[in-house]
């Protein structure tokens, strides 16, 4: 039996406005509201990104919109994609493949893919075949963290696709530009900052499904646009009557690339448990406190890739305290445990998850783990598992 | 197909090298030499005998025990204590080798590391592998980021960065672990030796322009890349075996002799491949015998290229140290991009004159896997030619379906009849 992941009640008023707007950007997987931005001025251009982070003040300084290609979710029928990828690939790349065959990421003038996986990496070379015409660039991220050899390198990575963008919308990137740019995506990180503070305090107020489509929508908005839209949810959520439910408090690890679906969020939520804390669109906090305005652009922002990125399986944990900072995270925002979950076939995040567990097992932190894809539709094992684990956690504080 | 089989001097002569290399590995604590774990493609086998450290290569290791049986048990081990069954089976195969007391293909034990050379070159799961290797070992980790041919190219940038991280990040770990200074006319003199036995390697290797081809440059091939690869590069030993080698095939050339195999000499050559993707080790024999007894033979193959790409060119370069080690790692196959693999593979079957290809697609590795079924499309495109696909694991046994395989083939190889038969 399927289990139905009913919406959420209908909202109405501003918030249900921002709400439907957010889910709208969220399906239109035509990408429309890219093509509408586009049409307002013909030398705009948009760059799609794959997961996991780019630097998207880059694109913004040369004039473009960088938008976040997700992969297609349990929302596109994949017809071609499969004959693109072994059994034992991701799902991610199939419906990503499943769009640019069916001319879904036309509205795209070019495509980064960041240096994650040997998936994403090789799918830039399909795309280079597939998309000849386009723009398509592997977009190195240094996993060496000094200044005089990862941080230069980086930077000239980030200066190339900068040149490449620039030639494009005739819009060459300053460094006066580009301090602008980190300035707008500052506002951007403290409203998305807000947004993940109000929901550790108070989670009944944000809905794990609501916050994700306020973080999807940025993939896709203009960076201001998407700010005002946050700081407004934020207010609003405040001023509602949602009340508390008996809820364990989880937080939640391995899902930084293929993302889950919508269903799969309530889902958990529904089985008794609130998601204080995640790793879901990751790339529009990977930075989580503001850049460096002044000075070197470039610089400050391989300084912040280099010093201050989130912990993520796909970057070199040099330090050797992935285990530490999990744990620490987990006391920060007070959860009651942590949902292990990973996209099935993903080496990343599989590989990574004996260390966290070890991490967890040694500080007596209750978790759980489990596999999902873009488009699981079944529930029910998931909706059993979570809900044990909550109520075991309940019951005796630990599952 | 073939006659009876005899061990040719150099294949005995590459056995003493590899016995006394774990000979010494067995005696490294007592004679105090330290031992490095690092990786194939992109290795840095010269830089570490400057500092007269050992080497040991974990996927070695995990092939080797996949040859003798070993893996299914070890990954069977590592699956137990949390290991998915969704990653690749090098990982696990080591993870289980370590939890069953580190004991290498010659019965002796595989000392500890004193260092993990994370030397990053095409796959991103050697990241993750240190890091779990990490946390099994009271040692510490270097790492040699090496960037990627995304668009085809080396830049002046990306050499830079990484001759930056062998001067500065490599050279001062090295010289602090082994307590000697880095000698760099020495490492001139190895690098001299490299390109002598490359040299040699890529005439065997091309030797199988000829028709009938003297060698496998796949099943065989594994055999003859594997010297060079396990820490011998730069070595004496390493230029003799290589001209020993060829002495022994320029022999064969003359007498129109096929390559060696299990079962002895392959007499009749009627099809000529061209193989994308790493073997199997578990039925190694088993995979190999399916060609031969049907007359195959793989002309070139992209597997091993994985520890460089020599027939196109690249030599180890004594006249600049650094930057040749650098220019080495990031020129791997396994660090080409996808239309770079699609280029060269079209190059193999035209230049080799093939009658096809064939992609063995193996579970474990999304580095080789992911993307093949559009090579294979694309190189059918190209060149007109019979493209073939299996499936198979490095590895892990429960991957390789005999059967199945052996179907697949002679459909495979019926398909190339009948495009002969066409013209
Ligand atoms: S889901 Fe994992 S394996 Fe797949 S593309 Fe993303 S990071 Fe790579
Ligand atoms: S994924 Fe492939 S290249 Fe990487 S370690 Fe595994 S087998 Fe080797």
């Amino acid at each position: 039996m399927t289990i139905a992941a009913p919406a959420e009640p209908a909202l109405g008023g501003r918030l249900g406005a921002i709400i439907r707007r957010a889910t709208e950007l969220y399906e239109d997987l035509d990408f429309k509201s890219v093509l509408d931005w586009k049409a307002k001025d013909k030398t705009r251009r948009a760059i799609g990104f794959l997961p996991v982070y780019v630097p998207r003040e880059v694109i913004h300084a040369a004039g473009g919109l960088p938008v976040g290609i997700m992969g297609g979710g349990d929302m596109t029928e994949i017809v071609r994609g499969d004959s693109y990828f072994q059994s034992y690939i991701c799902h991610l790349p199939r419906s990503v493949i499943e769009l640019a065959v069916s001319g879904r990421l036309d509205a795209m003038d070019g495509f980064l893919f960041p240096s994650i996986c040997d998936v994403i990496r090789n799918l830039s070379g399909m795309f280079k075949l597939l998309k000849p015409d386009k723009y398509v660039h592997y977009f190195d991220l240094p996993q060496n963290f000094r200044a005089g050899l990862g941080g230069k390198f980086y930077a000239h990575e980030m200066r190339s696709v900068a040149q490449a963008v620039a030639k494009m919308t005739g819009s060459e990137v300053t460094d006066d530009r580009l301090r602008e740019s980190i300035t707008v995506y500052n506002a951007n990180r403290r409203a998305i900052a807000a947004l993940l503070e109000l929901r550790i305090e108070k989670p009944w107020l944000i809905p794990a499904t609501e916050y994700y489509l306020m973080l999807r929508a940025g993939y896709l908005l203009p960076a201001d646009e998407h700010t005002a839209l946050v700081n407004e949810y934020t207010l609003m959520v405040q001023q509602s009557n949602r009340r508390p439910l008996d809820n364990i408090r989880v937080m939640v690890r391995g899902a930084f690339c293929e993302q889950p679906p919508l269903a799969l969020l309530r889902t958990l939520e529904r089985a008794g448990c609130y998601l204080v804390d995640d790793d879901f669109v990751v790339g529009s906090r990977f930075i989580p406190d503001p850049i460096k305005a002044e000075g070197d652009p470039w610089e400050a922002l391989a300084e912040a890739f280099m010093q201050r990125s989130l912990p993520t399986a796909s970057v070199y944990d040099e330090k050797h305290q992935k285990g530490d900072l999990l744990v620490r995270r987990v006391k920060d925002v007070r959860a009651d445990g942590v949902l292990l979950m990973a996209p099935s076939f993903c080496d990343p995040a599989l590989l990574d998850q004996p260390m966290l567990q070890s991490a967890l097992e040694e500080a007596g932190i209750p978790f759980t783990s489990f596999k999902y894809s873009e488009d699981t539709g079944q529930f029910q094992v998931i909706r059993e598992q979570a809900g044990t684990f909550a109520d075991a956690i309940k019951l005796w504080g630990t599952a | 197909m073939t006659t009876a089989a005899k061990k040719d001097a150099s294949q005995e002569r590459q056995k003493t090298m590899i016995a006394e290399h774990f000979e010494k590995l067995g005696h490294a604590k007592e004679n105090k030499q330290k031992v490095v774990y690092t990786f194939v493609p992109g290795n840095l086998t010269e830089l570490l005998a400057n500092f007269d450290l050992l080497p040991v290569l974990p996927e070695i290791n995990a092939l080797q025990s996949g040859m003798r049986g070993k893996t299914g048990d070890y990954i069977h081990l590592a699956e137990k204590s949390g290991h998915s069954e969704d990653v690749c089976t090098y990982v696990k195969a080591d993870i289980g080798m370590l939890k069953s007391g580190n004991i290498g293909p010659t019965g002796e034990k595989i000392p500890e590391p004193d260092l993990l050379l994370l030397s990053y070159t095409g796959c991103f799961t050697f990241l993750k592998w240190f890091e779990l290797l990490r946390e099994e070992y009271d040692c510490p980790v270097v790492m040699l980021h090496v960037p990627y041919q995304g668009d085809g190219n080396i830049t002046p940038e990306m050499r830079q960065y990484v001759a930056g991280q062998i001067r500065e990040v490599l050279i001062p770990e090295l010289e602090k672990l082994s307590g000697k200074k880095f000698d760099e006319d020495r490492l001139r003199e190895d690098l001299k030796r490299s390109a002598k036995a490359e040299d040699d390697l890529v005439w065997v290797l091309e030797s199988a322009k000829h028709k009938p081809s003297p060698i496998d440059a796949y099943f065989g091939g594994v055999y003859y890349i594997g010297p060079i690869f396990t820490s011998f590069r730069g070595t004496q030993d390493a230029v003799e075996y290589y001209e020993l080698l060829r002495g022994e095939i320029e022999e064969r050339i003359k007498l129109g002799l096929g390559p060696v195999t299990p079962d002895g000499v392959m007499n009749e050559e009627k099809y000529r491949i061209v193989v994308e993707g790493p073997p199997n080790w578990t039925s190694f024999r088993e995979f190999w015998k399916m060609f031969y007894d049907e007359g195959a033979v793989v002309v070139a193959s992209s597997y091993t290229k994985v520890g460089g790409l020599y027939d196109r060119g690249f030599r180890h370069n004594p006249d600049e140290p650094i930057e040749t080690l650098a220019d080495y790692s990031m020129g791997c196959y396994t660090n080409l991009n996808l239309p770079d693999r699609v280029n060269l593979l079209e190059n193999y079957v035209r230049d080799y004159d093939a009658d096809g290809f064939l992609i063995n697609s193996v579970k474990s590795c999304n580095s080789f896997s992911a993307g093949q079924l559009l090579i294979l499309r694309e190189l059918e495109k190209r060149t007109g030619r019979a493209g073939g696909f299996i499936e198979s694991d490095l590895v892990d046994p429960r991957y390789f379906s005999a059967a199945n395989i052996k179907n697949r083939l002679e459909s495979y190889f019926q398909m190339i009849e009948a495009k002969k038969a066409k013209g």
